[in-house]
């Protein structure tokens, strides 16, 4: 007994002077640069095969693409490990020019056979991001006939449609289009997998960083190529922590134990705002906020009911007092900074006009309706704020709340009324979105793409042709205008309420300068960050 | 019948309960993991994957399978060893837990730790000064442990000792500059820096411990303390005190030398409960301190319906409770000459 109470007197006293003795913070390193951000999205690190925002992030900066979008000057196509290219008057066949002397990390030499073999790889793997080169007819069948390498500094695709060059190159500039080091992957290919498993953790790039350690769900730390093509990154080291929950980011990025927070809500954000230590930096991101209206659901499936929704969502108000800074009104589905798009925003609330409509559709009292809705900050407080102001006009709104995984099995499966939901460009180009918001080849339960309007059941021959069409459209002036009256049109009669647009925030220590944060993940890059 | 044959019997019977019990838990966990509504191929190709690449990954996870067939099929990998691979992180979830336990485990032994340490001798006042101040001060503690929500605790401990103070370390294992000094060992963070005789890391990263650890161990010490007093007032009603007392044998010895050494016996097995459960992890303790532990993983996986990790999870909780189990019956028949 009295050696029990003797190690506890032991126990209570080392406790004590551990605690004690532990004031002295670490600040950050000089030439590092630390970011908390939530990463628990990234699946894969695997070019090939990453497609959420953190894993294709971590990409953009340890690889290089052929082509790339020139941020400053309106999202402009410029080459990259492509010095040029020209498209065949057919605009069937693209030739691509290497840029001389670029160098993997590992030191081997990049030629066209690397290219060849990142193509061959993304679309014979076909994983998530692999149709955004197999809708090409890059397969794993006809890509060795289709990418041709006549020399080592040449690379020769031929796609199977006459398709605008804009979309085929704006394709080439996401992460699945990455290039490789064959030699370095195929020395960790394991039974065939073409160095899946092993890239999933490492990288094999010629980018601006490579992957120094990478843990799933606590942090990745890249270090950077001094001898990258572009020049030395400003910065030795990038460590990026998961830190899940924005108040501790918050805490951290005051306390200076990291330079940036990358996750803080609105409330963060007013909390910081006024912090002479700290500045906010913000860029368009291509995200659009929505509700899709099933058209299974007989009422929904009423036009008039459709416009009266539209009417009865308080776009400002939900903007001022939800969504401030992180969030700005945009009714179309391509997000601001994308060809093609547009800025009407037709609608406001409207409580008398949207009854109007509602007494029009035979629905004078109302209707009740249920919304899955994902558990999470701001969608929650969204979706009550759009309950009150149905309510107004006897819409009886019910939410189901429930985790992201759970909503959307059930989207997907088309047995929802109301899906609040965000939904983000796949690359860089207007069909991704138009694709999806404005194509349904088959409304059937059997169908082979099944886009946003396909789970929303709104059936549209015409619009799924029009857009169809688009794709091969080759004046992008052109181009442009009927994705402009294609969003019109949709506007008027989808059944989507496109509400906003997101904006990324970035709270930043003051001394750390150069961070732009582009329009999609493939365009945010550390390279340029210094901290003074 | 010899001695060896009855203990074997003895064990053979504790393995057949084993057995049982985890065959349970695992199918428990099976069946209420896969009658969730949510698609466990969305964790493998994401929202976006055209109908072709999902199906593959579909067929690839065994789901056009009866159940009964998935879970034999799973039975039979565990039997032979193989967890299986979490689609989550993409790991085998034997690394995965390999590197999320200890984690916890750090935190969960320092709290309870905590727990014995404070809580101990509060119940042991509270029983003595039963009404009185000192007991009412006990209640209010143990009040105030059980019922603060841990999340509100954590945050404030962090805006406060973290942020205002500066007497700890902020969320996270270690800072950004200690990181790259030791390798991980064992997998918990101070042992491995003290280990490798990196003591500045030491105290970085027990200094990163010390809050999460005292937020549990506030819930550790609210039970342990209310545990404690309510054995000691047993055990001061007892003959033995009294006769211990007519003997003229001071109050000190009276109550922390033979009472006490009394109470030890059930208090093993509370002690042992409050780690169990502390080891089971704690979710929102680790979001908000950023902690990568047992917890989180296991609620991120069941989320996803990550079916691998979430079993191997729940082994693991399920293997930990039996060994603890054990430990704390051999820990009080040793408190307890009776059952020598």
């Amino acid at each position: 007994m009295r050696h029990f109470a003797k190690l506890m007197a032991v126990s209570a006293f080392t406790a004590l002077m551990a605690t004690t003795a532990t004031s002295a913070l670490a600040q950050t390193p000089k030439d590092t640069v630390v970011m908390a951000k939530q990463i628990d999205d990234i699946i894969s690190l695997d070019p090939a095969e990453a497609f959420e925002f953190s894993g294709v992030e971590v990409g953009a900066n340890v690889y290089d693409k052929l082509v790339g979008v020139d941020l400053a000057n309106g999202n402009k196509l410029v080459g990259e490990l492509a010095e040029s290219w020209t498209v065949s008057p057919d605009q069937l066949t693209y030739t691509f020019k290497l840029r001389p002397n670029v160098k993997f990390h590992s030191g081997n030499p990049l030629t066209s056979a690397d290219v060849i073999y990142s193509i061959q790889r993304a679309v014979t793997l076909n994983k998530s991001p692999g149709f955004i080169l197999t809708q090409f007819g890059l397969n794993k069948d006809t890509v060795l006939d289709k990418v041709k390498a006549p020399d080592a500094s040449t690379v020769v695709i031929t796609v199977s449609k006459p398709f605008a060059p804009t979309f085929f190159l704006n394709c080439l500039t996401s992460g699945v289009a990455a290039v490789v080091d064959a030699k370095l992957v195929k020395a960790n290919e394991k039974n065939g997998d073409w160095g899946n498993e092993w890239l999933k953790l490492n990288s094999a790039g010629s980018g601006a960083y490579k992957v120094r350690a990478y843990r799933p769900n606590e942090q990745y730390a890249l270090d950077a190529n001094e001898s990258w093509y572009k020049g030395a990154p400003k910065n030795k080291r990038v460590v990026v922590r998961h830190v899940a929950e924005p108040a501790s980011q918050r805490l951290l990025l005051e306390k200076g134990d990291i330079d940036m927070a990358r996750n803080l809500s609105k409330d963060q954000l007013d909390g910081v705002k006024a912090s002479k230590d700290i500045d906010i930096v913000q860029g368009d991101k291509g995200y659009i906020l929505y509700l899709g209206l099933n058209q299974k659901n007989p009422n929904l499936a009423k036009p008039e009911v459709r416009e009266a929704l539209k009417y009865l969502v308080d776009y400002t108000a939900i903007e001022k007092n939800i969504v401030e800074g992180t969030y700005k009104g945009h009714e179309s589905f391509l997000p601001k900074g994308f060809l093609g798009a547009i800025d009407d925003k037709p609608y406001k609330f409207d409580l008398a006009k949207a009854k109007e409509l509602l007494a029009k559709a035979g629905l004078k009292d109302g209707f009740t309706v249920t919304m899955d809705t994902r558990s999470v900050s701001p969608i929650t407080d969204i979706a009550q704020a759009i309950q009150a102001s149905w309510a107004q006009a006897g819409v009886k709104l019910e939410i189901i709340p429930g985790d992201g995984k759970q909503t959307l099995t059930k989207y997907r499966a088309r047995t929802h009324d109301i899906y609040i939901g965000q939904w983000g460009p796949d690359y860089l180009d207007p069909h991704t979105n138009a694709e999806t918001f404005a194509i349904n080849e088959n409304n059937g339960e059997d169908a082979k793409s099944k886009t946003l309007a396909w789970r929303n059941a709104w059936d549209i021959p015409e619009m799924t042709k029009k857009t169809q069409a688009n794709v091969l459209e080759s004046d992008a002036t052109k181009r442009a205008a009927v994705y402009g009256d294609l969003q019109r049109e949709h506007q008027k009669v989808s059944p989507f309420v496109i509400m906003f647009q997101q904006v990324e925030v970035t709270a930043e220590r003051k001394n750390v300068k150069g961070w732009v944060i582009g329009p999609s993940s493939d365009t945010n890059f550390y390279a340029p960050i210094t901290k003074g | 019948m010899g001695q060896g044959s009855r203990w074997g019997r003895i064990a053979g019977r504790e393995l057949t309960t084993v057995a049982i019990t985890i065959f349970g838990l695992l199918l428990v966990t099976f069946l209420i993991a896969r009658v969730m509504p949510i698609d466990p191929v969305l964790a493998v190709v994401g929202d976006r994957a055209p109908a072709d690449v999902y199906e593959k990954a579909r067929l690839d996870l065994g789901l056009d399978k009866p159940l009964w067939q998935q879970f034999a099929i799973y039975i039979g990998k565990v039997f032979s060893g193989d967890l299986g691979r979490s689609v989550l992180t993409s790991n085998l979830v034997t690394e995965d837990l390999r590197t999320v336990f200890p984690a916890t485990l750090e935190l969960a032994t320092l709290g309870t730790l905590i727990g014995v340490v404070i809580g101990v001798p509060f119940g042991v006042v509270a029983a003595t000064h039963q009404g009185r101040w000192p007991d009412q001060i006990a209640r209010i503690v143990g009040l105030f442990g059980y019922s603060i929500p841990v999340f509100w605790l954590g945050l404030m401990g962090l805006l406060l000792f973290y942020a205002k103070l500066g007497w700890v370390a902020g969320p996270g294992r270690v800072g950004v500059a200690y990181q790259d000094l030791f390798d991980p060992i064992t997998g918990i963070v101070v042992l491995d820096a003290a280990l490798q005789g990196e003591w500045d890391a030491f105290r970085d990263a027990f200094s990163h411990l010390i809050l999460p650890a005292s937020v549990l161990g506030i819930l550790s010490v609210a039970y342990i303390s209310r545990m404690t007093r309510s054995f000691m007032i047993n055990e001061l009603q007892q003959q033995y005190v009294v006769a211990a007392r007519v003997k003229g044998v001071s109050e000190f010895r009276v109550v922390w030398g033979h009472a006490l050494r009394n109470a030890v016996v059930p208090l093993v097995t509370v002690i042992a409960l409050s780690y169990m459960h502390l080891l089971e992890g704690s979710v929102l303790t680790e979001t908000i301190f950023a902690w990568p532990g047992l917890g989180r993983y296991l609620t991120n996986s069941l989320l996803n319906a990550d079916m691998n990790a979430v079993l191997g999870g729940t082994l693991l909780v399920g293997a930990v409770f039996i060994g603890i189990n054990l430990l704390s019956d051999i820990v009080g028949r040793l408190a307890d000459p009776r059952a020598r």
